[in-house]
């Protein structure tokens, strides 16, 4: 279990130091405590939202690594089964509000090629929790937060319960 | 490239024979539409020592390996082995394929081949039998994948499968299907990855070893192809017989074991897969079903049989304008017929055909019908839906009077 929130690693305007110890037995150890969650946010809301938790010290554990897509409907099938083969334990994909939608249908275009991708791993026999689609906006750096620690604790439960295998 | 591995393709493939005739050229479909690319060429520069221009010219990638060219070669130089050892070796170099749908289905192969647990079985309902040791396999191939991936572009790929059963059920066979299938791993090998091919190939066999099966039914051509004609060179040869579901079924109607009655639509045509037809020689299996059934026209389309031509894309990459350009000259080909449905004997044409009908700038009447639907149709079993079920009396119906 993560025995303390760190703060988040990385933020794109404020940047602070990561605090040392931690981050880096995050980012290499291999143990279930200290998944690995890639995170595909949007460039207009949830890639904002991110930086506003930041940005406003909102503490949650140090298992994401945020990639920043233009929007989450870029995002197939493809590459979240390249995460999650290539080590990632679990994936957020993360778009605006379906009426924000910078391009009015990406959020849309996004949940239909996650219920696509989650049929694909009940297929391929892994465990569709892995997956979380997630609608933040800029202004919501604390659903961020949120989001950010239910997800890793139910990764730490799954992977503890599958012993590490997807 | 090593010079070892250029002498080995040119052994291997008789291309040391070619008279630069320029047969392979005149009748590639590819060449047709994309007029950089040339079959002769690429051999004679394999020949002179050109290799460079072999890697760095995505032409190489272009290639359909629908078999056409080395079909009509009067030396009989083996293209498709031609395009299979040197994309392998061009492959160890750069890696500059062009994917489709995202490299997704190669992901998939990919991870099959890596973990042994699917869950690629949960399609069958409870109203098919299957068994769980018998005599014959069922070899799905990958339609359960085929299903979800191609979701967005309105088919079916699994009712095939469904069909496919309740054919087997209809003739008194239960078929077993097996969970730990995998992909045939074809498309991976003409992707020039050997090793994933390789992975792939041994589970299996395994596979089949254990279900102890005798006789395999394929409703894919591309995996039976693969199955029988490939695997034996790479994991040796299986002792078990290998054939298609039109073969079954066409043997069944030639017994007077199966009568199939009549269809919605009368006029038919024919899109004779690669694999199937050149590969490996079915051709008037699927006509004699479809001319079998009751009130049913079969129309020659313009190129059929060993003139056939390719549906398209093939191994999921380079899927250009080019071959765009391909399926509609082989859609309007069907529909110039005057039919009113091109029954497919393949998965990927239905597929790829699909994609090509679903396309804005196209206008056609014609519609596709992959030919394990149309059996389990007319053949009066009962169907899912309730618009096919007023069809299913109809056709009952018109087999009693």
């Amino acid at each position: 279990m993560v025995k303390k929130d760190v703060k988040k690693k990385k933020t794109s305007k404020a940047k602070t130091k990561p605090s040392k110890a931690k981050t880096t037995m995050a980012i290499r150890g291999r143990k279930p405590e200290y998944p690995k969650i890639i995170t595909f946010a949007c460039n207009w809301c949830s890639y904002a939202g991110a930086d506003l938790a930041g940005v406003s010290r909102f503490q949650y554990p140090p298992s994401l690594r945020v990639i920043r897509v233009m929007c989450a409907g870029r995002i197939t099938p493809a590459f979240i089964l390249d995460a999650l083969t290539s080590g990632a334990d679990g994936v957020i994909v993360s778009g605006c509000h379906f009426e924000d939608c910078h391009y009015i249908s990406g959020s849309r275009k996004a949940e239909k090629i996650i219920k696509t991708t989650k049929k694909l791993m009940h297929l391929l026999g892994m465990d569709e929790r892995r997956l979380r689609f997630e609608l933040i906006s800029a202004a919501e750096g604390q659903k961020f937060a949120t989001v950010a620690r239910e997800f890793t604790k139910e990764i730490q439960d799954i992977t503890i319960k599958n012993n590490g295998e997807k | 490239m090593g010079k070892n591995s250029v002498e080995e393709i040119i052994k291997r493939t008789n291309a040391y024979l070619c008279i630069d005739c320029g047969e392979c050229t005149g009748s590639c479909p590819v060449s047709r539409v994309n007029l950089n690319y040339s079959p002769r060429l690429n051999v004679e520069k394999m020949l002179v020592g050109f290799f460079d221009e072999i890697k760095n010219d995505d032409g190489i990638w272009s290639c359909l390996v629908c078999g056409l060219c080395s079909q009509r070669c009067p030396s009989d130089v083996n293209y498709n082995e031609f395009i299979r050892l040197t994309r392998r070796e061009v492959r160890k170099s750069s890696d500059n394929l062009n994917y489709t749908h995202n490299r997704v289905l190669q992901r998939v192969m990919e991870i099959m081949a890596s973990k042994g647990i699917q869950n690629r079985t949960q399609w069958i309902e409870k109203s098919l039998k299957v068994s769980k040791k018998g005599k014959y396999l069922y070899f799905t191939g990958c339609l359960p994948y085929f299903e979800v991936i191609f979701e967005y572009l309105d088919i079916h790929p699994l009712e095939e499968g469904r069909s496919a059963v309740k054919i087997m059920n209809k003739l008194g066979i239960n078929p077993v299907i097996r969970n730990d299938e995998v992909c045939c791993g074809r498309d991976l090998l003409f992707n020039g990855d050997e090793e994933g091919f390789l992975k792939l190939a041994k589970a299996n066999k395994k596979m089949i070893k254990e279900s102890g099966a005798e006789k395999i039914i394929f409703t894919c051509p591309e995996c039976l192809d693969t199955v029988k004609n490939i695997y034996p060179e790479f994991v040796g040869k299986a002792n078990v017989e290998l054939i298609h579901i039109t073969q079954l079924v066409n043997e069944a109607i030639e017994k007077g074991k199966l009568e199939l009655g009549a269809s919605k639509d009368k006029k038919f045509t024919f899109q004779d897969p690669c694999a199937l037809g050149r590969g490996l020689n079915v051709y008037d299996e699927p006509r004699n079903i479809i001319r079998s059934i009751e009130e049913s026209e079969l129309l020659p389309m313009e190129r059929e049989r060993e003139n056939s031509l390719c549906c398209g894309p093939s191994s999921w990459i380079s899927c250009t304008n080019y071959t765009k350009r391909i399926q509609r000259v082989r859609l309007n080909q069907a529909e110039n017929t005057g039919a009113q449905k091109l029954v497919t004997a393949c998965p990927k044409c239905y597929i790829h055909l699909s994609c090509a009908l679903s396309g804005d700038d196209i206008d056609l009447k014609i519609k596709l019908k992959p030919i394990t639907t149309l059996i389990a149709e007319t053949m009066g079993v009962k169907k899912r839906k309730k618009e096919q079920d007023a069809s299913s009396k109809y056709v009952k119906e018109k087999v009693k009077t």
